[in-house]
């Protein structure tokens, strides 16, 4: 029998990785993977729930989630890239021209 | 012997995960994503939806990890800092991470869920391929957009000279 | 999902013939490799080690066990030693749904010769394939050094574009047959070929195929020449007969899934003769026949490395992503207005 709960627990852990991933690194591409994280633990408990429910919702937003998140990878990166040509550094501490 | 399986994958995925946000490697970091991604990609067939584990594994391990483990040798990246944190900070900061979680599975423990009873072609590329071009068939449309679009936009944000 | 006694049984044993075959693949190539080079190139090959040099690969694995495997100390350790592993796993798991013969009678029980009949058998095998580039990454990267980190930052780029080419080739073949298991593919062929029906798509399966091996002429990134020996060039010994052994399954899984594909899976290759065999005859000519094309393939590989000269790297990429994918694209139009228009022959399983 499936058990919902373990999966949603599941997600809810590696999201709040995700998260830590996300607001304590300094590196433009360990913050990329943290955002791959989150997206992932929501795709898991999108599945669950599909699977739960016996519908297809789930499954085709989790379709529509990995297609955007190579999207974003993509452009993310372009993005790092660009950054770094500039200055040398992929530190987003250092990116703070706009700072007052 | 399910329940083996997903104790021991979700163990994996979870340890995974730390070592991406622990290690000071960046390569190491993606190269334990990829083990968290393929770890994804098993839950998914627990969950009967095997299309998407293909898919997961296709696209996510595949081909976006290797762009960015692309990107991060390009650029010859070097080992990090890890985490710029003090060890009070780190202390509190753990606590206040495993209180959130704490947290959630306070409010998900208590439900009772009822689990459907599914065909038997439930997750396959059928299943979502009929509802993909029919019911679903604008966003699928705009999704083929957004692609093209990211894909002009990468080019054009990582190229040398206009 | 029960699982008896008896499939679990059948299943290892399936699990254990398909190792041996897939890794005794690398031995006898070796043979295979040296002497067809020879002959194309007008000299002889080995000759000396048994008859005809056939004990020529025992001789070749005793000195790869016998040379010293040697860890240089400028490596990262843990991917360094991980790499050739993931590459060989990688390549293995690929044969894991190709069927490579009807089903056998053993016991009054059916058995389907295939390892794992799932419904979305071929994008198993494409995710199988994918995962392949991460043992070159992590050789290229790990060896901390620029010919290497070159060699496998080209060797994975080639493998991604290719990897495109051939994915949407596959598509057009299952525009006709209406499925993703492969032991339905298979059965479906049982009249006419998929070759035949989609030349185009075979045609550039076989290119992104040779594309995905890294064999010539796309083998630039192991090119001697230039990269002194691309990613494995700071491995010795074991590890890199690892390497050696990943290329050759590649070589040989990618044969399985174009004889799968393309040219029938086990069907045997003469009109008419599966009408008179049955049973268990016609499992084991099945296998053999399926063994016969994929040795062909092989052969075909070899034959076209020692044939044609190198492609410039420019060249490679030029070719997989303005020639192959316009094409590929041209060619899933056309088979899908096939199947669509229900010309005969075309129709699917309808």
């Amino acid at each position: 029998m499936l058990n919902v709960q373990g999966y949603l627990v599941l997600s809810a852990a590696i999201f709040v990785i995700g998260v830590m991933t996300v607001l304590l690194r300094r590196g433009a591409i360990t913050i990329l993977m943290g955002i791959e994280l989150m997206l992932n633990a929501t795709n898991l408990a999108f599945a669950a729930f599909s699977r739960q429910r016996g519908s297809a919702e789930g499954q085709i937003f989790v379709l529509f989630v990995v297609a955007i998140a190579a999207a974003e990878a993509a452009v993310g990166l372009a993005i790092v890239i660009a950054l770094f040509r500039l200055r040398e550094t992929t530190d987003v501490d250092d990116v703070n021209l706009m700072k007052w | 012997m399910e329940v083996l399986v997903f104790m021991v994958v979700a163990t994996v995925a979870v340890v995974s995960a730390m070592v991406v946000l622990l290690h000071k490697n960046p390569v190491i970091g993606a190269l334990f994503l990829v083990t968290n991604l393929v770890c994804i990609a098993v839950l998914y067939l627990l969950l009967d939806a095997q299309f998407l584990a293909a898919i997961q594994v296709i696209v996510y391990a595949g081909a976006i990890m290797v762009l960015i483990l692309f990107v991060i040798m390009l650029l010859s990246l070097k080992r990090e800092e890890g985490i710029h944190a003090g060890s009070a900070q780190r202390f509190f900061g753990a606590l206040a991470a495993t209180g959130f979680v704490a947290l959630i599975v306070r409010g998900i423990l208590p439900i009772s869920w009822r689990v459907a009873s599914v065909r038997s072609d439930f997750g396959t590329a059928e299943f979502i391929g009929r509802r993909l071009f029919s019911q679903y068939f604008y966003p699928f449309e705009m999704i083929s957009l957004v692609l093209l679009v990211a894909m002009a936009g990468a080019v054009v944000l990582a190229k040398k000279k206009l | 999902m029960r699982i008896d006694l008896f499939s679990f049984l059948a299943t290892l044993v399936k699990i254990a013939a398909v190792m041996g075959g897939l890794l005794s693949v690398p031995a006898a190539m070796n043979w295979v490799e040296r002497r067809v080079s020879a002959w194309i190139q007008d000299r002889v090959g080995p000759n000396r080690v048994g008859p005809f040099g056939l004990f020529q690969p025992l001789a070749d694995a005793l000195k790869f066990f016998m040379k010293e495997d040697i860890v240089p100390g400028h490596v990262h350790k843990a991917v360094y030693i991980l790499a050739p592993a993931a590459a060989v796993t990688a390549a293995l798991t690929a044969f894991s749904v190709i069927p490579f013969g009807p089903t056998l009678t053993l016991f009054g029980r059916e058995i389907a010769l295939v390892i794992a009949d799932v419904n979305v058998g071929v994008l198993l095998t494409l995710a199988a394939t994918s995962m392949g580039v991460y043992g070159i990454v992590m050789a290229g990267w790990s060896s901390n050094n620029k010919f290497s980190l070159m060699g496998g930052l080209r060797s994975s780029a080639q493998l991604i574009s290719y990897e495109l080419a051939m994915g949407l080739a596959v598509i057009s073949v299952l525009a006709m047959s209406d499925t993703l298991r492969l032991t339905l593919i298979v059965e479906q062929q049982g009249r006419l070929w998929n070759v035949f029906l989609n030349p185009i798509g075979a045609l550039i399966f076989m290119i992104g195929s040779f594309a995905e091996t890294n064999r010539a002429p796309f083998d630039l990134p192991e090119a001697e020449s230039e990269l002194v020996a691309g990613y494995h060039t700071e491995y010795s010994s074991m590890k890199f007969t690892m390497f050696f052994m990943a290329e050759y399954v590649n070589m040989a899984t990618s044969a399985a899934l174009f004889t799968t594909l393309f040219l029938g899976g086990w069907h045997l290759p003469i009109p008419g003769i599966e009408g008179h065999l049955s049973g268990n005859l016609l499992a084991v000519a099945g296998i053999l026949s399926f063994c016969l094309k994929v040795a062909a393939y092989m052969f075909f590989f070899v034959w076209v490395r020692w044939t044609l000269p190198r492609f410039r790297y420019d060249q490679l990429m030029n070719l997989g992503w303005k020639v192959l994918i316009p094409l590929a694209f041209a060619n899933i139009f056309l088979i899908g207005g096939l199947v669509a228009l229900g010309v005969p022959g075309w129709g699917g399983q309808g």
